[in-house]
């Protein structure tokens, strides 16, 4: 594995990434390091490409240009096997959860176990006893996900993210949808699996109340690129316009909307 | 205009491709796999077949209960002419095991369970649940469309033979009451001139018609884009391309079977 020049430990590292679809660049040139053990915060507006830079990581897609190596791997030229030996060592929390349908909460969780161990079904229905406990959702074995709420699902997706005990755990917008006390029992979540555990996360996002509660370091997307990144008060105390607009979330400054569709602004006369 | 259709074609046979590679992706995870890696898992076999069997066994027999029926009357209509009423026992057999309860069966699983098929794997697309089968190291064609080949590929030939029957059945109702045959004479009738051949050409039809439900519905639901209307859009295309492959696989079949005096 490889370190930076502090001599802290790179995870996930991406160099140059590129991707397009259907012609249109999404990410263009995106180079980061995610540390050992650390918080990553990425943010961005809708659209800024967030999701897709996640999916790049968890070799979802594969990218156009660029190299993204997880562990000194990379996953680019990684054959279906080697990925899906190294996708056993994250978890993904999505933005909708994506807790399949057809199974019920205790099954959902229990799903990642019974397809990559031998373990015995007691011990299985322990460990998932466990996970359910440490994100406070122990009771709702039975329930299918659309008896529960969209809260409650996220939480279910987070013990079964974290159901084979991973190093990594990506989180798609896990606050966005839920009320502010959930959203902070959330983030607190978040916080104590990597304090406690020692887990990586990245962290993708664009609520401003949880960025700063959670984030060690903070990179900022936008269209596509990364405009900075840094550690949480850096970023906080960065002059860049891009920054401060967003932090702030005013209307007025260099992230503008209606650049690109300019035709619809003068439609309105604006 | 050219270009217009230039993109139609290249589309199709684009389309085509990608239906038989994931034949192939499904062979493979059927064939090869079990012997280096995990199967697929029995009870999400046992679940479908439950699903696309037992529970189409209701309207199989309806449908092919009234094709014999309909069957027996208009092939009375013809062979009362001839005064060879009693021939139709075996008319109605034959034809039901050939062709029709083959056929209607498919067609009747291709709209119950195929769409059903494309409607799950769609919204699961469109929901993400896919892509977290996929980072959870978990091949969704594995997981999800390989239980369904099974299912169909066992569940279609029986459904079939219970169509059989119970056309056979309805021909026998229309025989012994409306045309007056006496019922022994129209059970020796029907098994005199019904080969073992005109059964089983009728369930070889069925399992390529199996392969086709399947396949069409997975790879509609796998690849649906664009919401719940993406969803809708995928479950009406399974059952339409079906529905011609069906008909079209049914057509090369019969020649096969016909030229090679099967
Ligand atoms: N599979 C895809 N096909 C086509 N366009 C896509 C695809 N995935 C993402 N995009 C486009 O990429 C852009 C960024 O998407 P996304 O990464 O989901 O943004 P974010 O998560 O930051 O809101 C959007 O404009 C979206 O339309
Ligand atoms: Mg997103």
């Amino acid at each position: 594995m490889s370190h930076n020049e502090h001599g802290k430990e790179i995870i996930i590292s991406l160099k140059n990434v590129g991707k397009s679809f259907e012609g249109r660049r999404i990410i263009n040139d995106v180079s980061l390091d995610v540390y050992c053990g650390e918080t990553f915060v990425i943010m961005g507006c809708s659209g800024s490409g967030k999701s897709t830079l996640l999916r790049l990581m968890n070799g979802i897609i594969k990218p156009d240009k660029g190299v993204v190596s997880i562990k000194g791997k990379d996953i680019t030229r990684l054959s279906v096997e080697g990925l899906d030996e190294v996708r056993k060592s994250f978890g993904m929390l999505f933005q909708y959860s994506a807790l399949l349908d057809s199974l019920r909460v205790e099954e959902n969780v229990s799903l990642p176990l019974k397809e990559h161990t031998k373990l015995d079904e007691n011990i299985i229905r322990i460990i998932v006893k466990m996970k359910l406990s440490l994100v406070g959702m122990r009771g709702f074995e039975e329930y299918y996900p659309a008896q529960i709420s969209g809260g409650m699902r996220k939480r279910v997706g987070l013990a079964r993210a974290i159901a084979l005990d991973p190093d990594i755990v990506f989180y798609d917008e896990p606050t966005s949808g839920l009320d502010p006390v959930v959203g902070g029992v959330t983030d607190k979540l978040i916080r104590d699996l990597s304090t406690k555990l020692l887990i990586t996360s990245v962290v993708v996002t664009h609520n401003m109340q949880s960025v700063f509660k959670i984030a060690d370091r903070i990179a900022m997307i936008h269209k596509g690129e990364v405009i900075e990144v840094g550690t949480s008060d850096q970023i906080r105390n960065s002059q860049n316009p891009y920054i401060q607009q967003f932090i702030h979330g005013s209307p007025a400054g260099p992230i503008d909307f209606f650049t690109e569709d300019a035709g619809v602004t003068e439609g309105l006369g604006l | 205009m050219v270009t217009f259709i230039g993109r139609i074609i290249i589309g199709t046979v684009r389309e085509v491709i990608n239906i038989c590679s994931l034949l192939f992706d499904v062979l493979y995870w059927i064939f090869v796999a079990p012997f280096k890696r995990k199967v697929c898992r029995r009870e999400s076999i046992f679940h479908q077949m439950i699903f696309i069997g037992l529970r189409s066994v209701f309207i199989v027999f309806f449908v092919s209960l009234f094709t014999g029926v309909v069957l027996a009357m208009q092939t009375a209509y013809q062979l009362e002419k001839m005064g060879a009423v009693l021939y139709v026992a075996s008319l109605v057999a034959i034809s039901l095991c050939r062709e029709l309860s083959p056929v209607f069966t498919a067609l009747v699983v291709a709209g119950r369970a195929g769409s059903a098929i494309a409607a799950e794997l769609g919204t699961m697309k469109v929901s993400e649940q896919i892509e977290a089968l996929e980072t959870m190291a978990i091949n969704p064609i594995r997981f999800l469309a390989v239980p369904r080949f099974i299912a169909l590929f066992f569940m279609l030939p029986c459904l079939t033979v219970l169509g059989n029957f119970s056309g056979i059945l309805g021909g026998f109702i229309v025989g012994t009451s409306s045309l007056h045959i006496n019922s022994d004479l129209y059970m020796q009738t029907t098994f005199k001139y019904l080969e073992l051949k005109d059964i089983y050409t009728g369930l070889t039809k069925s399992f390529v018609f199996a392969i086709i439900i399947a396949l069409i519905g997975c790879y509609e639901g796998l690849n649906t884009r664009g919401g719940a209307e993406g969803v809708g859009r995928a479950t009406t295309r399974s059952v339409v391309i079906s529905f011609i492959l069906i008909i079209l696989a049914d057509c090369v079949l019969t020649a096969i079977f016909y030229f090679s005096k099967m």
